[in-house]
């Protein structure tokens, strides 16, 4: 069993190319997060604009993204808009698909926490006479993005997770170099090896967001 | 004097390195009213929680009703149900209703079918007032009628002794009288009760002895005309003039 | 042609579409028979977990920890990738179904534990004190007082994460589950023609909008109140 699934030689000549594959999801993520927020950011400031005719087409938005499978979005992306003479590589699809995916989450996550901000921190700061975007930037925003940090914390856990994905549309990152160290070695260790990498990135994350989590859910009892 | 309903006898009891029983003896005769009062921190909570072993003292022994409480092979469940609880925030079951909070430990432990526990229920409610309320959730109840279905809910076990603790420190003035009108009525049918509490109106109306503990021991005790108006100790003095000032 | 008939011609091919609608329904029934075994064994195992939590047990307890954290860190197609390409090592050949049931029902269990143990610790020690008070034993206490309030508590975190992972059923494709997703992209290769991933999308969202809906409304409707 070690022999097949922690094979030291193996490990050996595959982990280069899965330290290549690490590299790149480290990369993915960097783009890809920062992407998302700002998508959900102008989603989230967009719902505090009380007018019907963008509210409701928000909404629709929002739920669209969230109903769809990001991997559904990102294969329509990837082999379908080819077909419409529109062939955006992997990178760009990937780019695209997360913007549209992780962004109508984020959105609902700074939207709750937007919310969340008592009435009369608006009201004060207009007292002052900050104007309606100032307000909302200076006195709105850190208050809602402090609320909600677990919630932010956590999708983005969520979406470093998600990069895995693009090894669907042969994007080099961590999980497709394991795939191909496998079929190279036809053994197991390199994915094994992957998910290790994983973990030991990750994990620091879901130990911080578990205590975060526990205490926003006792706080509701 | 006839054999003590509760005995407790040099009870230890440590927070970590705080020591809040220091060795207290307290027995209750059936039928008797005890009332416990002493600063917060004395230990008088924590006395109560013990005699029905919510507590687990270190040392010392305490017998309810012939039952040996810190006897490993008594069962404590069913022990439990020979001595009713009154606890400060009420504790009631927010999903259920009012009987359904009263008849639950009936249908589960005392083996009743739900129209026998349904009965024994709606004569508890009765018995505090509330019958017109048995199908109200706590939420949907004040604060004196949450703390009056939750006696109910304790009497409907037909205990054999009450634990008070503390029953009237959470309520809003104007609704203490109608608790205290419920303990009053039980006092009266002859329930055997020992209370923790700060109402000493109550106390010098209704008790039959006032215990005043102080630091994790007791410091006294005697009629309330004797605690409240003679106290022998000094610390029993100031702590009574300190309570009258207010 | 024009654009519009040409963009039309292309992505909402009537003929391809009733041509490989069938498949496409199929793949449908494939995509609920998995989401709904792994709802319900996700929860089971997830509720099970945090059951077993409750009893203070030292060393099951971080044990139960490090397994909820693993999942809960892992991306579900690697688990899935793992699970599909690593066990016939073993001689034990998971079909691609199972695999991706197995990986899913983990990752939700890991997660639902965690919301379900949150949902146990949230409930009032006043409450375990009041019904041991009664005389009702630990089982009893956790059965008929304080899982119910726990329960309640847990609705609307455990709901949206039950419709996020579920919505994973799409990567199954990745290991020749006949899904929607796999059934879509196999009539597009053989189609020459991408209509029946217009199909497909618009089959996903037959499914999910509605279940997307549904937890907006639990998040409102399971406000706790008292």
């Amino acid at each position: 069993m070690i022999e097949t699934f922690f094979n030291i030689g193996i490990l050996a000549q595959a982990w280069p190319i899965i330290l290549a594959g690490l590299g790149n999801t480290l990369l993915l993520s960097l783009l890809v997060v920062p992407l998302g927020l700002g998508g959900g950011m102008l989603l989230a400031l967009l719902s505090t604009l009380r007018n019907p005719w963008i509210r409701w087409p928000l909404i629709a938005w929002v739920d669209f993204f969230r109903a769809f499978p990001p991997l559904v979005l990102l294969i329509f992306l990837y082999a379908g808009l080819p077909f419409a003479g529109l062939e955006l590589g992997g990178f760009t699809c990937v780019g695209i698909a997360f913007f549209l995916n992780t962004g109508a989450y984020y959105g609902e996550v700074l939207r709750a926490g937007i919310e969340s901000v008592a009435q009369g921190q608006v009201e004060a700061a207009r007292s002052t006479g900050l104007s309606r975007g100032q307000a909302l930037v200076w006195v709105v925003l850190p208050q809602a993005v402090r609320a909600v940090m677990p919630d932010l914390l956590s999708n983005t856990l969520e979406v470093v997770k998600l990069t895995s994905l693009a090894s669907v549309v042969a994007l080099p990152e961590l999980l497709f170099q394991a795939r191909q160290a496998q079929s190279l070695t036809y053994n197991p260790t390199p994915i094994v090896a992957a998910a290790v990498v994983y973990f030991l990135l990750l994990w620091p994350v879901v130990r911080l967001l578990s205590r975060l989590e526990n205490r926003a859910i006792a706080g509701r009892g | 004097m006839a054999e003590p309903i509760v005995r407790a006898t040099a009870l230890h009891k440590h927070f970590g390195a705080l020591h809040v029983l220091k060795g207290v003896d307290l027995q209750v005769a059936e039928r008797e009213l005890v009332f416990i009062i002493g600063p917060s921190g004395s230990g008088k909570s924590t006395l109560l929680r013990c005699l029905n072993r919510l507590e687990t003292p270190e040392s010392g022994s305490v017998v309810v009703d012939g039952i040996d409480l810190l006897d490993r092979r008594t069962d404590l469940n069913h022990a439990r149900q020979r001595i009713g609880m009154v606890f400060q925030s009420f504790n009631l079951y927010p999903h259920m209703t009012a009987l359904g909070n009263v008849t639950l430990a009936l249908r589960k432990m005392a083996g009743k079918s739900r129209a026998a526990a349904d009965a024994a229920g709606m004569a508890a409610l009765e018995r505090v007032g509330l019958a017109d309320r048995a199908g109200h959730r706590p939420g949907q109840l004040s604060g004196g009628q949450q703390q009056r279905v939750a006696i109910a809910r304790a009497i409907a076990l037909e205990p054999r002794v009450m634990l008070f603790d503390e029953p009237t420190s959470a309520l809003d003035p104007e609704l203490v009288g109608s608790v205290l009108a419920v303990m009053r009525a039980l006092r009266e049918s002859g329930m055997t009760m020992v209370v923790v509490s700060h109402e000493m109106g109550f106390a010098r109306a209704a008790a039959d002895r006032v215990v005043f503990m102080d630091d994790g021991m007791i410091v006294e005790q005697g009629r309330p005309a004797e605690i409240f108006e003679t106290p022998s100790q000094a610390r029993t003095q100031a702590f009574i003039s300190q309570i009258q000032r207010h | 042609m024009g654009n519009w008939d040409r963009f039309i011609e292309t992505f909402f091919n009537a003929k391809v579409m009733a041509r490989y609608w069938p498949d496409i329904v199929d793949g449908l029934w494939v995509t609920i028979g998995l989401a709904a075994s792994v709802v319900v064994t996700g929860l089971v195992a997830g509720l099970a977990l945090a059951l077993l939590r409750s009893l203070g047990w030292r060393v099951v307890n971080w044990g139960i920890v490090l397994v909820v954290d693993l999942f809960r860190a892992l991306p579900p197609l690697v688990i899935i990738v793992l699970i599909y390409f690593g066990l016939p090592s073993l001689d034990i050949v998971p079909s691609g179904f199972v695999s991706t049931w197995v990986s899913l029902s983990l990752v939700l269990m890991a997660f639902s534990e965690e919301i379900f143990w949150a949902g146990l610790t949230a409930v009032a020690k006043g409450q375990w004190e009041a019904a041991r008070s009664t005389g009702l034993g630990f089982g009893q206490t956790l059965l008929w007082v304080v899982l119910p309030q726990a329960l309640r508590i847990t609705i609307p975190p455990l709901t949206n994460r039950t419709i996020a992972i579920t919505k994973g059923t799409a990567l199954g494709s990745v290991v020749a589950v006949t899904e929607i997703l796999g059934q879509a992209s196999s009539a597009v290769s053989n189609s020459y023609n991408p209509s029946p991933l217009t199909l497909g999308a618009a089959a996903y969202l037959v499914l999910f909008i509605p279940v997307v809906a549904f937890g907006r409304w639990v998040e409102t409707r399971f406000a706790w109140r008292r």
